[in-house]
């Protein structure tokens, strides 16, 4: 209810997206489609692991890379073998496979965010857009609050809150903002985290969890064009 | 465990590498004196050796220690503590009565094991541990 004034607050052309869409009713979006979102993470995880962990050489322990892709490869696996049916479900498993598997920080913080997404989703078999994007916002609000970053840390923060801010336009917007957030942590001086240690040394390199959270956003877009 | 009637808190130690974590573990043990001491456990690196963090390892080091009277949990840094504190909010992967101590690494461990050792409460052990953070080392 709240969004529809942020709508009519909006620019024209989006309005009238918003318009053509809600006129066509939301795509509801079922356990397969983040079943697809999950699988088209661990792929593209696995695609820029080397830049992952290139990224992470300067400012961190070199490992960014190779932890996601065990923690991202071990969740395609679980969700092929559980076949979780709902949306919630997906998401609660796809969480608690990370933080048990991927051995650094980003585990117990990326496994937060999903599972408090599955978590908010409860056990409907199918969730709207928005419900998605309030879901994230909840998990997002949950890595704050384990991680203690706020946006301008040089966190994934300072990805995923643009693209749930985002999200609600589009999944190719919050893309856009997610990849727009993960490269302005460049000229950023680290807060959190072991980047933090090197204080004004951090600043200069992009920070890779903002740039994984980038792709595990464009991993949506991905997930709905197929 | 011993057939002491007593239970006592159980010690579970958390670090990114397996050898600092046992050696801690060790020292702990050695300054709690001899007789019955705490159960203590170490959760160091990931499952295969590397440094990190495994939850699964953490998890099943609290379930080794916990005689019924709570557990207390420290950790080093960084992936160590998000993950305790990521598996405290799940729910079911500590056993009840787990509680995170944020303590100096291996002072606040002396300071738990042998306060556990000498029979006292979850709380009791917390608090030891908690003010390793006043002793000044200048």
């Amino acid at each position: 209810m709240e969004r529809a004034g942020l709508y009519a607050g909006a620019a024209l052309g989006q309005v009238s997206e918003v318009n053509v869409r809600t006129s066509q009713g939301d795509p509801l979006l079922d356990a397969d489609f983040f079943r697809r979102w999950m699988t088209a993470a661990a792929a593209s995880v696995d695609r820029e692991a080397e830049r992952l962990t290139a990224l992470d050489s300067p400012i961190g322990d070199a490992d960014h890379g190779s932890n996601m892709q065990r923690g991202f490869r071990a969740v395609t696996a679980v969700l092929e073998r559980e076949a979780p049916d709902t949306p919630g479900a997906v998401l609660q498993l796809a969480g608690r496979q990370l933080i048990s598997t991927v051995g650094g920080a980003s585990g117990p913080l990326y496994g937060t965010l999903l599972r408090r997404a599955g978590k908010a989703l409860g056990d409907a078999a199918e969730v709207t857009e928005e419900q998605l994007a309030d879901a994230l916002r909840a998990g997002v609000d949950a890595v704050m609050a384990l991680g203690g970053a706020t946006p301008g840390d040089k966190t994934m923060v300072d990805a995923l809150v643009p693209a749930v801010d985002a999200l609600g336009t589009s999944f190719e917007a919050a893309s856009a903002a997610a990849e727009k957030g993960a490269v302005a942590t460049t000229p950023l001086q680290a807060r959190k985290g072991r980047a933090s240690y090197l204080g004004e040394r951090s600043i200069g390199h992009q920070d890779p969890g903002a740039t994984s959270s980038a792709l595990l956003i464009a991993a949506l877009v991905e997930a709905a064009g197929e | 465990m011993s057939d002491s009637s007593k239970k006592m808190v159980g010690i579970v130690l958390v670090s990114h590498s397996a050898a600092v974590a046992e050696s801690v573990a060790e020292l702990a043990t050695g300054l709690a004196g001899g007789g019955v001491t705490a159960p203590v456990a170490a959760a160091g690196g990931t499952a295969d050796g590397g440094l990190g963090t495994s939850a699964e390892l953490v998890s099943q080091a609290a379930f080794a220690v916990d005689q019924g009277a709570g557990v207390a949990v420290l950790m080093d840094l960084g992936s160590a503590v998000l993950t305790v504190k990521a598996l405290l909010a799940e729910g079911d992967e500590l056993p009840e009565n787990t509680r995170l101590v944020d303590a100096p690494f291996v002072e606040g461990a002396v300071a738990a094991v042998v306060t556990a050792s000498a029979g006292a409460d979850l709380a009791a052990v917390e608090a030891a541990a908690k003010e390793a953070y006043t002793y000044r080392k200048e």
